[in-house]
């Protein structure tokens, strides 16, 4: 799932301080469980910017608003409301927001920062696994991804930084490529960590990404 | 310009030292430290903003270091520079004529003074070796073919002390498997551990002929000592050397802390622990030759 994080109100504020009428769009998926736009979250931020003088004109809550056909379909429902509003506020991630740009003339805001895509724990705790890279290389590392999960993306092993075991950048974290080599070790594929890997192909993927039947 | 490697492959116990560019243009000091090590060791490293903080570029300061007769180890560092600029940079520093490179993949942005700016690694230290490589045999990293390729001697870094060990050695073959051929270690303090690395690397190098230096950190305070084994990962400062240390009124500090280089110094080559020694004083650089005196080496 996209893990995000609600901006501070006061950035949301100053963004759509020349629009009166709002209408708020949710989602019912990753910003929901990571509690920056399910309804509750909808409500609540409507209400806040009632008391700096806007109108909430309406709201919906996509069950996931990347998907363009969904939103389209939700902005016809609420098209009276739409009607009547000023400005789109999008609780979700960036691509949720774009796909309320793809659906509606008004300007559309984003009240989120996306994080990562993230593998969710337990409640709010959420941790970056992928970054989809576009060409895997988790069969070489015992399925533990150190494209991701080292700060530098290093490929053939530990820098110099790995520090009892932890990640010289952030010590909350594990150096991944410890985890990596117990991991081989375990499965004696020792071989693999010793393969040395060639740069990633950045290539292998065109940003922006795009995908369409063959 | 081959000092450095010819010192290397005569044989000799070969001795080197660092120059750390300042942050900014005022060179007067980095100038006499140059002018001061030159005639003393086979070759001066150039940091390239070293600790992710930005400085005077290494490329610059390694022609000043041939530029007033000495050899140069240009760092190249892979956080700053995709896979276009590293080469650019290292036909350019060939250029220049530099011969001696070493490759390392970078201190993370975050511990510098740019925490906000991208980092690049779009090759790291294993890659980078490879590149090289393949720059000296003609070829771009791309398999183009050059006109007219690099004769660059190719360092690396290893850090004896890290923990766990097991994964770092393993980089370590990949460096040299990748094409590395002398060795600049982390700071190492305690001499029977650096010994026992030694042996497991004489293995690892037997018929190559890679040259291992110990990379050596002159301490200039206990809090300096104390300071590594909290601060700094993959170096470690034992109790003995911290009490030798704390044994010494506060102004005698420096003088106790190149008393344990010159020791260290003189205990690798007596016992033929490794190739030679990487003498690092962190913009202390005048304490330099007395060490080396110290140690019988000038």
């Amino acid at each position: 799932m996209i893990i995000t994080k609600q901006k501070p109100v006061e950035d949301i504020a100053r963004m759509v301080e020349k629009h009166k009428n709002l209408f708020f769009v949710g989602c019912g998926q990753c910003s929901s469980q990571c509690q920056t736009g399910g309804e509750w979250e909808v409500e609540e931020l409507g209400r806040i910017l009632e008391e700096s003088g806007h109108k909430t004109v309406g709201s919906t809550v996509v069950y996931a608003p990347c998907h363009e056909l969904d939103v389209k379909r939700h902005f016809r429902k609420h098209k009276d409301q739409l009607a009547r509003a000023d400005a789109v506020l999008v609780l979700s991630c960036g691509a949720g927001v774009q796909s309320a740009v793809e659906a509606t003339d008004l300007p559309v805001y984003p009240t989120n920062d996306s994080l990562f895509l993230g593998n969710s724990q337990r409640h709010m705790h959420f941790e970056e696994k992928c970054s989809t890279c576009g060409e895997c290389v988790l069969e070489s590392t015992g399925g533990i991804c150190p494209v991701t999960r080292c700060p530098k993306g290093l490929l053939n092993g530990p820098c110099g930084g790995t520090n009892h075991g932890a990640c010289e950048v952030d010590s909350d974290k594990p150096c991944v490529w410890t985890l990596i080599y117990n991991r081989l070790e375990s499965l004696d594929e020792l071989d693999k960590f010793r393969e040395i890997q060639p740069p990633k192909n950045y290539n292998a993927i065109k940003r922006p990404g795009l995908v369409r039947p063959e | 310009m081959a000092a450095y490697r010819e010192a290397c492959e005569s044989g000799k116990f070969v001795v080197s030292g660092e120059i750390g560019p300042p942050k900014g243009t005022k060179v007067d000091n980095m100038l006499h430290h140059i002018d001061l090590l030159n005639p003393l060791v086979d070759a001066l490293n150039v940091t390239d903003n070293q600790s992710a903080v930005l400085r005077l570029g290494s490329m610059a300061v390694s022609h000043e270091v041939v530029t007033r007769g000495g050899d140069a180890i240009y760092q190249m560092t892979c956080r700053d520079r995709n896979r276009l600029a590293l080469q650019n940079d290292l036909l350019s520093a060939h250029f220049l004529g530099l011969r001696n490179v070493l490759a390392l993949t970078g201190d993370h942005v975050s511990v510098g003074d740019h925490k906000d700016a991208r980092e690049v690694y779009d090759f790291e230290s294993v890659q980078l070796i490879q590149c090289i490589k393949k720059l000296n045999e003609g070829f771009d990293w791309a398999g183009n073919e050059l006109e007219g390729s690099t004769d660059f001697f190719i360092g690396a870094v290893v850090t004896p002390e890290s923990d766990p060990i097991e994964p770092q050695k393993l980089k370590y073959e990949k460096k040299i498997a990748a094409g590395a051929q002398f060795f600049q270690t982390q700071a190492v303090y305690d001499m029977d551990n650096f010994q026992r690395f030694m042996e497991y690397s004489h293995g690892v190098t037997e018929g190559t002929d890679v040259k291992v230096m110990a990379g050596l950190v002159v301490l200039t305070s206990v809090g300096m000592a104390k300071y590594m084994n909290k601060f700094v990962p993959g170096v470690f400062v034992p109790d003995s050397l911290l009490e030798e240390m704390a044994s010494v009124p506060k102004e005698d500090a420096i003088k106790k802390g190149m008393e344990i280089c010159a020791r260290h110094i003189r205990f690798c080559i007596d016992n033929k622990v490794c190739d030679g020694v990487h003498v690092m004083a962190i913009g202390k650089e005048e304490i330099v030759p007395e060490i080396l005196q110290m140690a019988g080496l000038a």
